[in-house]
Formats: C-alpha cells, structure tokens, sequence
C-alpha cells in the first residue's frame, strides 16, 4: 500500500473529534516541535521535503518559507488558504470536513516555524458548515492547551482565527485573500512587495494552502528526508486529486508522485476507468485553469513514455503537448462531452470570477464568453475561432495576477486541441444546437 | 420570510456574537470583520440592505461606503430580497458534465420560475453560482449552508417537497 501523508486516519469513525484524532497520534508533532526543535529547524526540515504549494502554482514551500522578512517588533502572520474555488478542485473541503484537527496541528507547527503568535485560515464563504468544524476542532485544541497562551508550556503563544469568504474566486489569489481579510474588495495587489515582506495589514505573512500545511505535521514527524524520498525527482510526498467526471469513482484521492496517468484512470484502486459503454476523449487535468488535453496525449508523451502524475510529466512538450499538475482537480471527459460547450462554461466562470482590476481580464473574459456564447448556438463564424484565440493571447502575461492567465489557457488550449469542433458548430449550426449534439467526427477516444 | 428592516439592529446573541468576531482581530484592524458581519447580518435578515450596511458600518466606526463596495463585489450577498429558501446551484463545467442542466432544468420547471426570480408564495428564490468545489459530487447545490450533492430529479423532488412543508 503507498504511504499515506493526508488521509491514512481520514475514514476512522470520529477522526473529526479531538479524542480520536489524538488517539491516531494526532498531535504528536506539535509537542515534537514545541519542546524538541527551534523554528530554523522545522523551516530546514520542511526545505529538505521539497514539498511544494499544492494550491495550483507549485512553489517550494520551505523557499517561500526562507523568505519571510523578520523585522524586530513587527507581528509576522500564517494565513491558510482555504477559499478553494478553482473548478474541479473538492480536495480541502474534504481534508478539512473529515479531518480538521489535521489543519489545525499543521497551523500549529507551521505557525510556530515561522514565528506567527495570530494565525489566520480564510475558508471560502460557502463552506460555512466546514467553518464550524474547524471552530469546533480549534476549541477543542485550545481546550486541550494546544492552542492559546504558552501552549505545551513551551512560552509559545497562538491564536486561531477561522474567517469566512463572501463568494469571490479572486480571494484565492494570495494578495487578492489578504485584501478580503483586511475587509476590502477582492483586489489582486501589484508585487512587488511580497507579502512576504509586506503581506497583512503590511506586515510580513505567508500564505500557504491547506493541503501545503497538512503535510507539516508529517515532515515534522518523520523528517523531510523521509518526505523527499516519496514520489519523483522534483514532485515529492503525495498529493491529493480531486476526480469529477465521467469516471466510475469520481473523488478525492491520495496519491504518491510518479505513478501512471493511464494508472490513475483506470486502476480499481483509483477511479476505477471510464463509466460502462464509454470511451475517454479528453481530460483536464489540475482544475479549469490548466489546458485541456486529448486522450492520447493525457496517456502517453511525445516520445511514446507513459505520462506520469508528476509536477514535470504533466507538463511535459510545454503546452504543446502538455498541460500542468495545477491543484490536482481532475476533470474527466468521455466522448459525450462538447469541448464548445465545456469551454464556454469555464469561460463563463472566468467572466463571472474577473475582479474587473486589469482591462485585458475585465474586458478579454467578457469577449470570450459572448465569442463562445455565439459559436455554441450556431452563430459564430469562422474569424470568431481566431478571434477567440487573438483575445486570449491579449490576456496571457498581460494583468496584475495569474487570473487572466487562468481564463486564457482553457480557450486556447481548447482550440489548438479540438479545433475541429469549434469549425463543426460554425458549418452545421442546425445539428450543433440540437440537446446534446457533439461533433462525432475525427475524434481519437482510448 | 425576510423581516422588514425598519429598525437594524443585531438580537442580543447576534451583537454578542459581532463583539466577539471584532475582538478576534488586532487593535485598529476591526475592518477585518467586515465579512463575517456581513453574513452575521444576512442570516438574520435574509438579505443586507442599505439600512444593514450602514448598521454594519456604525458597529465598526467605518464609513457606509467601505461596507456597500465590498457588500457589492462578494456574490453571496443579497442586496435584493430573496424567498425563504434561496437555492444556489452551480453551473459551472465539472457540474454540467455530471448532467447539471438537466437537473437545474428540471428544478426550474418544478418551482415555475427561471433564474434570479422568486416564486410567487415568497418561498423559493432561485441563484445561478460558480463552482461550489463539490464537483465530484455534482450536480450540487446549496440552501443557506446546506449542500445538496449527487443530485438526480428524484432527490430534487423530495428536498422541494420537504422545504414546501414549512
């Protein structure tokens, strides 16, 4: 059986309980940290894992971690973010329904490498039913003198606050998430600073997602080395993928690092293959914002090797041929999908979710919804596919924060991949807007 | 039903609870509980009005302003009236893929109204909303804090029917 990091303990009844999460070993490393390591220790630890930010960009944690400025007299914050809003992403409303204790010892350990005494996890609005899970999770730690003043009697002192969302995709882009806690507009700020230098209310913060600091207890326990020789190269440990789609089991899912894309689809211990009569066409592969790709590409590289569940397999020939691991929300289509139509509903989410900040998002979101709009119900034409493709290129690199990236990708990628459905709703307008209609032409399914 | 806003104020348990939030924050930095007063408002009257948000902007020594600007930019607030019950359904791909529109289509001819509107008992309120990052259990949608996942037109018949006896 593979190692386990995030979810070994995740089915055992009242695992949600401060009794039984501790009877599991829960905490362990919070007295492990508090009374054995100094917070350079942990830091080093965590570096030596390589364990990188599993909300979509990837980054090595310890490194974000080194470069927290450290002024004397100036308040340092941990903020976790758990406004998990990109399409296809299920993963931390699970770990944190399941398992909160798990989040809250990671923000423990982690809170205390950095030397943060005000922690902060911002949950996306709509989950306020998780948000009084892990309220009650954090009265029970602090019950227990896992939290509050002198925890462990250590001489460390933390405070937990668990604050609401109010429905905007933006809050989970770091500075737009710090803006919104400060109770302001959603506003992407411009970088320079960092937040690592000048993060909440303008002082030095790290913002890492919740499955990133889930993992530190784990590290802490077991030693980043440990940690490091799990998975593949440059992706270590494990990583959890949310499955939606037409798969036989769609889910959340702990992976190791390495194993087969073909594997993960179709291995009973995963999501058990395609649903019965059906034949995959495309998937999409670490949420909307990632490109999407064809069957035989999601399967297999360039130069025939199987395609691995790693950070560089995925994203292997660049996006030519590849795509990105992104925030493991796995999207996975069989050949009753209408690309046109799937685009335009993640085109849709992008126009919706634009905070309005930077003109190419604001206005280039807007296009490529109407564009879309007008191709799915058979009246576009042929320049609109091109059109689609200028606008995007006149989004990418071009705004304050990777939203507009994010909204670009899934249309261009979409149109270098399935151009042909895109002609097929221009030509046959009448049998493309018919319920259901998909372009059944030169489509290659595995 | 939406109680009228003519007098805004917190009930006792609500303003202790609003106390407590603003003390969660450092000293100065109360705009912060902004949001989760928002809500805290919104669960008492359904929706924010303006009359809510200028009594949310009093609790925090800040200007109306600074509260109808971000009332404006979070979609889940109601700066509208809404039913009893406001159903938010997520429209967004991985949920369409998993026959979304069918289900919503059938939810709509169920209560006899279309998106944005409120059935005439004042009961139902109908939402489109993006992702409710539910997606391997979609279709999904939402009442107030409840999620309602894997839904088929059967299940959809029995939440309605349920909701209809209050």
């Amino acid at each position: 059986m593979p190692v386990k990091i995030l979810t070994e303990h995740i089915n055992v009844p009242g695992i949600n309980t401060f009794e039984v999460y501790r009877k599991m070993g829960g905490y362990t490393a919070v007295e492990k940290a508090l009374k054995t390591m100094t917070p350079d220790e942990i830091v080093e630890e965590v570096k030596k894992s390589g364990v990188r930010g599993r909300g979509g960009a990837g980054f090595p944690m310890g490194m974000k971690w080194s470069f927290l400025a450290k002024p004397e007299g100036v308040p340092r914050y941990l903020v976790c973010n758990a406004d998990e809003s990109e399409p296809g992403t299920f993963k931390d409303h699970y770990l944190m329904k399941n398992n909160p204790h798990l989040l809250i010892e990671g923000m423990i350990v982690s809170s205390f490498a950095l030397g943060a005494n005000k922690s902060f996890i911002y949950v996306r609005g709509e989950l306020m039913y998780v948000i009084h899970i892990l309220e009650k999770a954090i009265a029970e730690a602090k019950a227990a003198g896992l939290l509050g003043k002198n925890i462990l009697g250590s001489g460390y002192d933390l405070e937990l606050v668990v604050q609401p969302g109010g429905g905007a995709y933006i809050c989970g882009e770091e500075t737009a998430l710090l803006e919104s806690l400060e109770g302001k507009r959603g506003n992407p700020r411009n970088k320079p600073p960092f937040p690592a230098v000048k993060g909440l209310y303008q002082c030095p913060t790290v913002v890492n997602n919740v499955e990133s600091i889930a993992n530190t207890p784990w590290i802490v326990n077991n030693g980043g080395e440990a940690y490091a020789a799990l998975g593949v190269g440059r992706s270590t440990g494990t990583k959890l993928i949310s499955v939606s789609g037409h798969v036989n089991k769609p889910g959340v899912y702990e992976i190791p690092l390495g194993i087969t894309v073909e594997d993960f689809i179709y291995a009973d211990e995963w999501c058990g293959g395609i649903r019965p009569g059906h034949h995959l066409k495309a998937v999409v592969a670490g949420g909307s914002s990632v490109p999407i790709l064809p069957a035989n590409l999601i399967l297999t590289l360039a130069n025939g090797d199987k395609r691995l569940m790693t950070y560089e397999s995925l994203s292997d020939g660049g996006f030519a041929t590849g795509t990105m691991l992104g925030s493991g929300g796995f999207i996975v289509m069989d050949e009753t999908t209408c690309i046109v139509r799937n685009t335009l509903t993640f085109a849709r989410f992008y126009h919706h979710e634009s905070c309005g900040q930077c003109s190419p998002c604001r206005e280039g979101t807007g296009w490529m919804d109407k564009v879309l709009d007008r191709i799915e119900h058979g009246k576009g034409n042929m320049r609109d596919i091109d059109l689609l493709v200028d606008v995007a290129k006149k989004i990418e690199g071009n705004t304050i924060c990777p939203l507009g990236d994010a909204a670009a990708w899934p249309v261009s990628a979409a149109i270098r991949h399935f151009r042909h459905e895109f002609e097929w709703h221009v030509t046959h307008p009448l049998e493309a807007t018919k319920p259901g209609a998909v372009y059944r032409g030169e489509m290659e399914l595995v | 039903m939406t109680e009228t806003t003519n007098t805004v104020a917190f009930t006792p348990e609500r303003l202790a609870k609003a106390q407590e939030i603003i003390a969660r924050y450092p000293d100065g930095k109360q705009k912060s509980a902004l949001l989760p007063l928002l809500h805290l408002a919104q669960e008492q009257y359904g929706w924010v009005s303006p009359e809510v948000m200028d009594y949310v902007a009093s609790l925090l020594s800040i200007l109306p302003i600074e509260v109808y600007e971000v009332a404006s930019f979070y979609t889940m607030f109601h700066l509208d009236p809404v039913g009893t019950h406001v159903i938010e359904y997520c429209r967004t791909g991985p949920c369409c893929l998993m026959g979304g529109e069918d289900a919503y289509g059938y939810l709509k001819s169920k209560l006899g109204i279309n998106t944005g509107e409120t059935t005439p008992d004042g009961k139902f309120t109908l939402k489109e909303v993006e992702c409710l990052a539910a997606c391997g259990w979609g279709p999904v949608f939402q009442i107030r804090e409840k999620y309602y996942m894997n839904l088929t037109n059967e299940k959809i018949d029995e939440i309605i029917d349920e909701l209809s006896k209050d």
